[in-house]
């Protein structure tokens, strides 16, 4: 199901993750328990009289007795560029649910973390002098919302260049990725209208449908069949009690899905849309930039003419090092967008100097500013994924997501491996991403790798030998033959062009 | 407009000649569905013309409410009777007009496969028990040998089953054969209990069939993606600045004075803040490249927070990368389906989004009316007593500044209510921040509130301060809730490390200027509302308790009815352009999404700065009277 790994661990480990779920359970019952009845409960905050407590204490129960424990491993603060190797400043150790405290000296750590697919995160010797340039000319932030006085040439240069890029009419950009989806989903599917969204869909979507007021159909993660079914007995049944027919029907599918590595089936998907006369939605949050020999995105991957997809959504903050997110789409889309959408009526303007880093890293991957340097990095970004993939495959992990993509979650199963892994891999100068229950299902915490075009090769080798001492000491050699089969078998289809 | 009912394609089988009644008819009249003759039906008073074809897309309003699942099923039962009545009519037509005894092959044909079992059966019954009784009659043995065979079999049989026989009754019985008996009997009893209802059930359906679907999914029509714009929308085109932000910015290719961006401290052009962006973008780079909890956490962040919450004066403080998504994100983290929380109705889309997406019971009382606001309150506290439900999470959610219409909230008797009631108080500070209150904290330092009297501060950086971003101060059980179940902050990506240090920066310059500069704005403001109330046609939003607010809305004096709000809209957009274009005066003309529940009157939006003199303020008031004049006179 998950490209090159699984998702389902192996009895034992599943029954191991149980029991691990179980015991952190019974001990943090346990301290409530203690805490309530034998402190009283003093540390609780007195609260104040007759008002209802601000967070109640089953809702709170996990972040108390389970992330607390683990809470050095996630919001580790750099104080560099968020490049191939960043200094991760070091924290007091975990001391029951006290805040950590900044030690003062930082870690030189290898980068694994961050969303850098095509290495703009840092100085780049054509973007850099650009942003600069707007930084005088227009200053860092125009003060109002585009439809007012925020609109400056570089922001309709930018529209104009992104639309071009994917081969559509007209785009429009917003200032920030999550309230992309959230602010103009509410546009496209009302009252009346049937979202059928991916279940694994980005939760800046759920937030733009939920507040949409239209009707959700979940369909199973890339699942084609499942989508097909769950279509049909939509149109067949209509709307709920009035029975009327949908007014329209919207699918909102994401090109790499960040928590799975993997591309949507978009070619199977476009059929059953074309099929069934719905509009496609494509988050390539993720993909855009990062797949393509074009960097044009999952459309250029999989041969999907973008024609075929009504509306189509990315975001800047990853391959192109800035920040914000656009909707391409036709004129007629984009003209109704910019007189209703709250992020182009009230929300700030995006920053010109934003805008002008994602107009030259446009220049770069296209070529325009004259070197090749643009292909390089995406030839040298895809390179470095398979790579990577293929060496992870080789020291029997479970990898899931496709080949090409560079985002590679592990899994790791048992949530005792999280903070073992994540300090583990720091104290030897590795930073890494580890995502366990609820961000994800209870039995498959992961660790998440997310490969750069700026990371070289003595890098990623650095980084295969601490996974290799990795796998000895946390057990993490779940699927051993499976991928040495599935290597043989690609190896010549897949490693030969590599 | 959705089409009202399924669009219904006639049938064009040449032998059926009925028309494929819009379903609801059929229902409507009621009658039995007589397959033969076409159905009378009450609204066709004249005699039936040739069958006219009602047309698909305009069936009875009647058929309406009926559910499509039902007319699915009747669509099924009607085919089917469409069907046999085919079939009937078929037959009809050959024989027309004479009575005739069906011919054996009809009979045959009619009955089907089950029927013609049982006959043959019944008549082989029939003939074996002829040819019995006939061999008991001796000239019939002697006439034919085999009758002869048949008889002592028939004999043997009878001895038997006779009594005596091996196989009576009475020798079964001997043999234990009872128990046997009522095992079977058992069996029966059990199986019997063990049966469903069997009764018919009502309303079971059965599952539409593949084909149905398929015919369903091809007749579907959807609706457009999007509505086409009306032309004036269509042709509108933002104002584009090709210069600094400042008071005096280039806009479309004309020097303007400016009256549209929110820089209410003039922070925007400062100097030495472009200079800490561009030492950080050396440093940092743009973008953030991550979620605050994968390595997007930046040394600045955490060093703006912190400003943050010693310049609010609360415990902490917690950061968003944008303003549109602060005020959403917060709702939700503490409202969710049993809680309360009441909205002025004059809030921004924000809050809007915010309180619908927290699924929490949401109330509306009139903007700025406390008497409205108190009867509320107190049909709650009335429903409370009633019921013995726990306690929930109740919020009163108002803005400092109110975005729609630029007038304050009555923080200073609402503080009354709050504590009577014992509702926690949610104030938006967006635009409030840096322009209201000795120190600039906003409309609650104003009202005199203490910091932390004030449960959730939401604030926003993109205005009086000249960044990106959001914030919400609280105490430290408020903000470190928000940090996991924040969506607007755990799920996306930081903000960019240049705009941290510019808010850290503005913050710096707030604290040290802040005074005279917010003391200029406010006299500003009060200057401007009382030389605005002289321009014809437009009025002051927002009486004498909106002096201090620094933006204005002027809205159309004789307030346009609802239906007229775009009319209104545009007469005023031509006001807006004919300033710039004239006058080189910039002012937005007050826009609204349609996803705002309840949208404001027209008006034009005027934001003043500290930088603005007396001059620029007669010019405005003169550039606005005279295009008043020309365009609404």
């Amino acid at each position: 199901m998950a490209g090159t790994g699984t998702l389902t661990p192996p009895l034992f480990v599943a029954l191991a993750t149980y029991a691990s779920w179980m015991v952190l359970f019974l001990f943090g019952h346990l301290r409530d328990f203690y805490r309530k009845k034998i402190y009283g409960g003093r540390s609780a905050k007195k609260e104040k009289e007759g008002y209802a407590p601000i967070r109640q204490d089953y809702e709170d129960f996990y972040t108390r007795r389970m992330y607390y424990r683990i809470h050095d491993t996630f919001n580790r603060p750099i104080c560099s560029a968020p490049d191939a190797w960043i200094d991760v400043m070091e924290r007091t150790p975990v001391d029951g649910q006290k805040p950590l405290n900044l030690t003062g000296n930082t870690l030189r750590c290898l980068n694994l973390g961050s969303y850098n697919y095509l290495g703009f995160a840092a100085q780049d010797k054509y973007c850099t002098p650009r942003v600069e340039g707007v930084l005088d000319s227009l200053g860092w932030a125009g003060c109002s919302a585009r439809a007012d006085a925020g609109t400056t040439p570089r922001h309709e240069e930018l529209e104009r260049l992104i639309a071009e890029f994917l081969g559509k009419e007209a785009a429009v950009t917003c200032g920030m990725g999550f309230a992309t989806n959230s602010a103009f989903i509410p546009l496209l599917a009302g009252r009346g209208t049937l979202v059928v969204s991916d279940a694994l869909n980005h939760s800046s979507i759920v937030a733009g449908v939920r507040g949409s007021g239209a009707k959700v159909k979940v369909f199973d993660h890339n699942e084609p069949a499942h989508l097909e079914a769950v279509l049909r007995a939509a149109i067949a049944e209509g709307q709920p009690r009035t029975g009327r027919p949908w007014k329209k029907i919207v699918i909102i599918v994401e090109g790499i899905y960040s928590m799975e590595g993997e591309m949507a089936r978009l070619k199977e998907i476009v059929a059953i849309k074309k099929k069934y006369k719905c509009y496609l939605y494509l988050d390539e949050a993720h993909s855009i930039g990062a797949l393509g020999d074009g960097g044009r995105g999952v459309c250029e991957q999989l041969g999907v003419d973008t024609r075929d997809i009504d509306v189509m959504m990315g975001t800047f903050t990853k391959s192109f090092g800035s920040c914000g997110g656009y909707i391409a789409g036709d004129a007629g889309l984009i003209a109704y967008l910019r007189n209703h959408c709250p992020a182009h009526l009230y929300a700030t303007a995006m920053s010109p100097p934003a805008v002008e880093m994602v107009i030259s890293a446009l220049h770069v991957i296209q070529g325009r500013d004259g070197t090749g340097r643009g292909k390089a990095k995406i030839k040298q970004l895809r390179d470095n994924s398979n790579y990577f993939r293929r060496r992870l495959l080789e020291l029997g992990y479970d990898v899931l997501g496709d080949w090409d993509s560079p985002v590679m979650p592990v899994m790791l199963f048992n949530p005792a491996k999280l903070p073992a892994v994540s300090r583990y891999a720091l104290s030897r100068g590795l930073a890494i991403v580890v995502v366990g229950f609820p961000a994800t299902p209870l039995l498959t915490a992961r660790m998440r790798v997310c490969i750069s075009a700026s990371h070289s090769k003595p890098d990623l080798d650095y980084a295969l030998e601490v996974f290799e001492e990795l796998s000895d000491r946390c057990h993490l050699k779940y699927s051993e033959e499976p991928n040495k089969q599935a290597l043989r078998s690609s190896k010549a289809s897949h490693l030969l062009t590599a | 407009m959705g089409q009202p009912g399924r669009p219904v394609k006639p049938v064009t089988a040449p032998a059926a000649r009925i028309v494929h009644e819009p379903i609801c008819e059929q229902r409507c009249t009621g009658g039995p569905l007589t397959p033969a003759a076409p159905c009378r039906s009450r609204w066709r008073r004249s005699p039936a013309p040739p069958r006219a074809q009602v047309a698909p897309d305009s069936p009875p309003a009647c058929c309406e409410s009926v559910s499509r699942a039902r007319r699915t099923r009747q669509a099924r039962s009607l085919t089917g009777q469409d069907r046999a009545a085919a079939a009937a009519l078929g037959v009809g037509r050959v024989t027309a007009g004479s009575a005739h005894s069906p011919s054996p092959g009809d009979a045959m044909a009619r009955r089907g496969v089950g029927g013609v079992l049982g006959w043959l059966l019944s008549r082989a019954v029939l003939l074996a028990c002829g040819t019995l009784a006939l061999s008991f009659s001796p000239s019939a043995r002697t006439a034919l040998p085999q009758l002869g065979a048949l008889h002592e079999a028939a004999l043997e049989g009878w001895l038997l089953v006779a009594p005596g026989g091996t196989w009576h009754p009475a020798a079964f019985i001997e043999h234990k054969g009872h128990l046997l008996v009522e095992g079977l009997l058992l069996a029966v009893i059990t199986a019997l209990l063990l049966q469903g209802s069997t009764r018919p059930r009502q309303g079971e359906e059965e599952p539409l069939t593949e084909k149905e679907v398929d015919e369903l999914c091809e007749e579907w029509e959807p609706e457009p993606l999007y509505p086409s714009l009306p032309p004036e929308q269509a042709a509108w085109k933002e104002p584009v600045i090709t210069s600094q932000m400042g008071k005096q910015v280039v806009a479309n290719g004309k020097a303007a004075l400016n009256f549209a961006s929110l820089n209410f401290l003039g922070i925007a052009g400062l100097e030495d803040v472009r200079d800490a962006c561009r030492d950080t973008i050396h440093k940092y780079g743009v973008g953030s490249c991550g979620p605050r909890g994968f390595y997007g956490t930046i040394d600045v962040h955490l060093q703006l927070e912190e400003r943050l919450a010693r310049f609010m004066g609360t415990e902490e403080a917690i950061l968003y990368s944008y303003d549109l998504a602060t005020l959403p994100s917060i709702l939700p983290a503490f409202a969710s389906k049993k809680d309360l929380i009441i909205c002025d109705e004059g809030v921004n889309y924000a809050i809007q989004n915010g309180a619908h997406l927290s699924r929490a019971k949401v109330l509306f009382f009139k903007h700025n009316d406390l008497a409205d606001l108190e009867r509320l309150l107190a049909a709650q506290d009335a429903a409370d007593r009633r019921s013995r439900k726990p306690l929930n999470r109740r919020f009163i959610v108002v803005e400092g500044i109110y975005a729609n219409t630029g007038d304050l909230a009555p923080l200073r008797e609402l503080k009354a209510l709050k504590e009577r009631y014992r509702y926690r108080l949610v104030v938006d500070e967006s635009i409030s921040v840096g322009v209201l209150g000795t120190h600039g904290r906003g409309a609650a330092e104003e009202a005199g509130y203490a910091p932390d009297e004030v449960e959730i501060v939401g604030g926003s950086m993109s205005n009086a301060l000249a960044s990106i971003g959001g914030f919400c101060a609280g105490d430290r059980e408020i903000v470190d809730h928000q940090r996991l179940s924040g969506l607007g902050y755990c799920f996306s990506a930081s903000l960019p490390p240049f705009l941290a240090t510019a808010g850290v920066c503005a913050l710096d310059h707030l604290e040290k200027e802040g005074p005279q500069l917010m003391a200029a704005l406010r006299r500003n403001a009060a200057a401007f509302r009382r030389l605005a109330a002289a321009i014809p046609g437009l009025e002051v939003v927002g009486g004498a308790a909106a002096e201090m607010s620094p933006l204005v809305h002027l809205a159309l004096s004789p307030a346009p009815p609802r239906e007229e709000y775009e009319a209104g809209d545009a007469l005023l957009q031509r006001v807006v352009d004919e300033c710039l274009s004239r006058d080189g005066v910039l002012f937005a003309r007050a826009r609204y999404s349609k996803l705002e529940r309840a949208r404001p009157p027209p008006s034009i939006r005027v934001a003043l700065t500290a930088q603005h003199t007396e001059a620029d303020l007669q010019k405005v008031v003169a550039a606005l009277k005279s295009a008043c004049k020309r365009v609404l006179a």
